[in-house]
């Protein structure tokens, strides 16, 4: 089953051209991942997925609804570069909040499903913490167990771990890698070790076109495109 | 007959500052929710109501409040022969002026307000309304509460205004002693209460600043 799928979509910024023809599908249960250099055109994609950026050209389906329709986007969770909690809230109020305004939820039920999702992520003993109390990488689990408890039928991640700390990096990893064997994922990431691990599929973007894609074993050791081999290279220290 | 004229002067003045005060607070309660309207209307709408709005803001504050003030009490009267009260003319002046210049104050706080907040509540799922008022509001106030207070202590300081359309407030109250007895003392009287209301309103502000400040945010993580 197709859960989201792009078709042929373009995008520019005035006159730059940062997405060009782009078709990406993601099947129920897989983790798709997408790499390639900074301004390539990554995290404009997943943005026009959830709709936060307008399309030129093309078309995106979410489980077979237009994405501009309330009711596709509500199947999507999405986690940001920052974790963006929020402030004024502590860690299970920025997880209840949402499932008690939009599901009409009872506080109660709410707060058993945050506390489960807290428990996922390892952090029950932080819920009454405010989010200035929590190191980077607590944060963006936090997130993520926000982004869950919504209970999407894809998430969506967009560079997780760049904000962080390179010792914090880790646990969020940790915590994705426990995720991918329960929920469809579309992943932005410069972790390439981590991609290679997890993903069924890779896609490579450059210059905001897909110059190839496939499953780890044909990017990582079967590719013959310069560009991706280029870029890969760059990663050398951290695959060995 | 010294202290008792004195307690006299007190009562007296206190009987203004009591206007005053009812003034202050009917202004302030007024104008933060017309304040919230009117920021969020000209963040918005950029439609003709964002432009009318943004006309009449420029309009209030190009002009100064005693103009307003006057406007409201003798123009009203001579233009529609709406003759109103001094102190209901008082407090639709005070509330018209502020909740445009606590309007601004308001968009100030949204806009400071981090974008990605924005997305990540579109996201969740939570509407315009819920995102404003669960959200957004509550960080910018966080944000503008400093402001917020200099403004209503900017309030308590033009009620002075006040008796030029014979409001009986403190100023007046002191003045009119002052006249009577021929002594300076009334408007230190009228000072103190001056300084009583500015101080205790200041403290207020502090406990809740001190309050607020366990979830400022930390924008190396949010």
């Amino acid at each position: 089953m197709k859960i989201i799928e792009v078709k042929k979509i373009s995008k520019k910024f005035g006159k730059l051209s940062v997405l060009s023809d782009v078709s990406l599908t993601v099947e129920k249960n897989q983790i798709i991942s997408i790499i390639g250099p900074s301004g390539s055109g990554k995290s404009t994609l997943l943005r026009t997925i959830v709709n936060f950026e307008d399309i030129d050209k093309g078309e995106i389906f979410i489980e077979g609804k237009n994405n501009k329709t309330k009711d596709a986007i509500s199947k999507v969770g999405m986690v940001f570069q920052n974790p963006n909690l929020f402030p004024n809230k502590t860690v299970i109020d920025n997880l209840i909040s949402a499932p008690i305004l939009v599901k009409k939820m009872n506080k109660n039920m709410a707060k058993k499903l945050g506390e489960y999702y807290l428990k996922k992520v390892n952090l029950l003993n932080k819920e009454n913490y405010y989010p200035s109390r929590l190191s980077g990488g607590e944060a963006q689990r936090v997130a993520i167990a926000r982004a869950l408890v919504m209970q999407p039928d894809i998430l969506l991640l967009d560079e997780p771990t760049s904000s962080l700390d390179p010792e914090l990096v880790n646990e969020v990893l940790i915590t994705i890698k426990k995720l991918a064997k329960e929920i469809t994922i579309l992943i932005v990431s410069h972790e390439i070790k981590f991609v290679k691990e997890i993903s069924d599929k890779i896609y490579f973007m450059d210059k905001g076109k897909i110059i190839t894609s496939g499953k780890p074993e044909s990017i990582f050791f079967e590719q013959k495109n310069q560009r991706l081999k280029k870029f890969l290279k760059t990663f050398s220290y951290k695959l060995n | 007959m010294i202290a008792e004229s004195l307690i006299n002067s007190i009562l007296f003045i206190l009987k203004g500052g009591l206007t005053t005060l009812a003034i202050w607070v009917i202004t302030v309660l007024l104008a933060i929710p017309c304040a919230i309207l009117i920021a969020i209307i000209r963040i918005r709408y950029k439609n003709s109501l964002g432009r009318v709005i943004d006309l009449y803001t420029g309009l209030i504050r190009g002009t100064p409040l005693l103009f307003q003030l006057f406007f409201i009490y003798f123009g009203l009267a001579l233009i529609f022969k709406i003759n109103l009260p001094s102190f209901l003319a008082a407090v639709i002046a005070f509330t018209n002026s502020w909740m445009i210049y606590l309007g601004e104050v308001f968009r100030g706080g949204f806009n400071s307000v981090d974008k990605s907040q924005y997305e990540t509540c579109k996201i969740l799922g939570l509407n315009y309304y819920q995102t404003m008022r669960y959200v957004i509001l509550p960080q910018a106030i966080i944000a503008i509460l400093p402001e917020i207070n200099n403004q209503v202590i900017e309030i308590i300081w033009s009620t002075s205004l006040l008796s030029t359309i014979g409001v009986n407030d403190i100023l007046k109250a002191s003045k009119v002693i002052l006249m009577r007895d021929l002594t300076i003392t009334p408007f230190i009287i009228a000072a103190f209460f001056y300084l009583l209301f500015n101080n205790i309103i200041t403290l207020i502000f502090k406990k809740v600043e001190k309050k607020c400040s366990s979830y400022k945010p930390n924008y190396k993580y949010l």
